[in-house]
């Protein structure tokens, strides 16, 4: 009996929690509106837009399951490569692409998911660190196939849906993105706010108690692992073919660096913690590489040692206050 | 190739001691420090000027760069690291990552990016053949102070007063700090002492490995390799673990050198999987 009522209670609070916020919908008009807002900045309004959902992707394992990565580019570099070399060698349309930049990442998620499974922290730090830099020696020493310190090159794109051209402004390109990112991020935002993910929460905050409440654990963790491999491939190939070029910097260690940044920003665990870090992030790389586009580093270190010594909670307060003054009519419900 | 074992011999012990210092304080301390290799670069970079600008000789600017790097470590110990040390590892690692990249783009900003070289003394340049086996001076000089060092450590860690009372600051702190044990100011000294070693390593390892203002980021991952398949809680775990990677890196790069460092990391990765907690270490409850 009891059982029957806490399931309905657990089958309502997902429910309500599945409903859209007014500043979700505010978020994404806004995002739509920018195609109008801001005619000129195609190029790093689509940057930003795969940035986000590479974002989302170590929000997923991180934000949700507690793991850790320092080597999330292996997945990006994956997808980006996998999406290049698909357009070179078999076919030219950008969807299909995806679907195999976003496959071939998955695998290899499903394949390195034992390596995180195991360990402390430290370990997992450690081990995808490892996975990613193998990545790019293998991809460093392939030239014959990825065309080595050179890039990969000469990757040519057919309009999506045999229809949009790809054009030099970046304006397919950048809705293409954006509409990925979208379908991509109500996916997750289902996925999250299913029971599996509850698991999954039960996983980060005490595995020996969900391990006792009969949580495969291994299989969660490998299935979230290898989903946000997938969002990690999409997000690569994305780049790959927006931008019609891969080099080895893809599986370079200051994307996986880069991304922690981008995660501490927006804070994890609430799926937008990504696109608003991923938004921030990108605004405030463009404003210092203007005046000092050498030394971007520095102030990258520099914020992260800020955010990380106190910071944060200052962002993060100014953030959950903004949201507290759309009305929250519908929750009283 | 058995100059090529010696080579590798060489590399690992200054691996050895510019990691040994990571040990320490990732190991004892439990703060994942990935900003170690910045303190080696500043030894390093110690010696560079020294040697370029005041014409100091080599071995004189060696306890310089010990000086500076354990100098540059009591400060930021007391200024920025204290408050870590309470946080996740997570904070740990970001917080030392955004230390590198400062560090990086700083020491590019102040001397340029080009890779520095020095003028070895001439006693410590050519090599000399017993048995065929080619034995250059340099690293010979090196695998002697570095294995003092070694052995230096191990006493000091394992038979002295300071020794004693660090390890029992690290097992529990509280009742350590109760029996009026100094522990805040036992930590600084541990965390001085670890970075001083890596600015040694890093003045020692200037002619065999480089020095650029990427050397943290480049051997980040080696410090890192270095401590956690050595374990943490012996001097001799990190000791083998650096022999072991210095020989594989050496040996895979004259015989295999299409594969780049493709060797240690996969050798990394099959160790830790195999032994999550490092080769050596008693498992951390």
């Amino acid at each position: 009996m009891s059982g029957t009522a806490l399931e309905q209670r657990v089958r309502h609070s997902l429910r309500r929690a599945r409903r859209w916020h007014p500043a979700e919908l505010a978020f994404w008009l806004f995002a739509a509106a920018s195609f109008v807002l801001f005619p000129t900045r195609f190029l790093i309004l689509n940057e930003i837009a795969i940035l986000a959902l590479f974002a989302l992707s170590l929000d997923l394992i991180l934000g949700y399951a507690g793991i850790v990565s320092l080597g999330h580019a292996a997945f990006l570099g994956m997808g980006a490569y996998s999406a290049g070399l698909f357009a070179k060698f078999v076919t030219a349309d950008p969807l299909a692409g995806l679907a195999f930049g976003m496959a071939t990442s998955a695998l290899l998620g499903l394949l390195t998911s034992p390596l995180v499974l195991r360990g402390t922290d430290l370990t997992r730090l450690m081990i995808t660190l490892g996975v990613a830099l193998i990545l790019y020696e293998v991809a460093n020493s392939l030239s014959w196939l990825t065309g080595g310190a050179d890039g990969l090159q000469g990757i040519t794109m057919a309009p999506i849906f045999g229809t949009f051209d790809f054009d030099i402004f970046g304006r397919t390109a950048y809705l293409y993105s954006l509409s990925v990112l979208f379908i991509l991020f109500l996916i997750a935002r289902r996925i999250v706010n299913s029971p599996f993910c509850l698991s999954l929460r039960g996983i980060r905050d005490n595995q020996l108690r969900a391990a006792a409440s009969g949580v495969p654990i291994p299989w969660r963790l490998a299935a979230i692992y290898a989903l946000s491999a997938a969002y990690a491939g999409a997000a690569g190939a994305l780049l790959a073919q927006t931008t019609q070029f891969v080099s080895l910097d893809v599986f370079d260690f200051h994307r996986s660096a880069d991304l922690m940044l981008v995660l501490i920003i927006g804070g994890a665990g609430y799926l937008y913690g990504g696109l608003i870090g991923a938004i921030a992030f990108k605004f405030l790389q463009d404003a210092i590489a203007t005046f000092t586009p050498q030394y971007w580093m520095f102030w990258i270190g520099l914020f992260l040692v800020l955010f990380v010594l106190g910071g944060r909670e200052l962002i993060h307060g100014a953030i959950k206050a903004l949201v507290a003054r759309f009305p929250k009519r519908r929750a009283s419900s | 190739m058995l100059t090529i074992l010696f080579d590798g011999i060489a590399y690992g012990m200054v691996l050895f001691v510019l990691a040994c210092g990571l040990s320490v304080t990732m190991g004892l301390m439990n703060f994942v420090n990935l900003a170690h290799g910045a303190f080696a670069m500043l030894g390093g970079y110690v010696t560079v000027l020294l040697m370029q600008r005041l014409g100091l000789p080599f071995l004189a600017s060696l306890p310089a760069a010990f000086l500076a790097a354990a100098l540059a470590g009591i400060v930021l110990e007391r200024l920025v690291y204290r408050p870590m040390y309470a946080k996740s590892h997570l904070d740990q690692v970001m917080f030392s990552i955004g230390l590198v990249f400062m560090a990086v783009a700083g020491t590019d900003w102040l001397l340029g990016s080009s890779q520095q070289i020095i003028q070895l003394p001439p006693w410590l340049q050519g090599r000399f053949y017993v048995f065929g086996v080619g034995i250059g001076y340099y690293r010979l000089f090196v695998i002697g102070i570095c294995g003092l060092l070694a052995v230096t450590l191990q006493w000091g860690f394992a038979k002295t007063r300071f020794g004693s009372r660090l390890r029992a600051a690290v097992d529990d702190a509280r009742v350590a700090r109760g029996l009026g044990i100094p522990v805040n100011r036992l930590f600084a000294l541990t965390f001085a002492l670890g970075s001083g070693l890596a600015g040694l390593g890093g003045a020692l390892g200037i002619e065999l490995m480089g020095l650029d203002p990427t050397f943290p980021l480049k051997f980040m991952i080696y410090f890192l390799i270095v401590v956690t398949v050595g374990g943490t809680s012996t001097i001799t775990g990190p000791f083998l673990a650096a022999m072991l990677l210095g020989v594989a890196d050496v040996m895979g790069k004259y015989l295999v050198p299409q594969a780049g460092a493709f060797i240690i990391y996969t050798l990394m990765v099959i160790l830790l999987l195999l032994r999550p907690e490092g080769l050596f270490a008693r498992a951390r409850t």
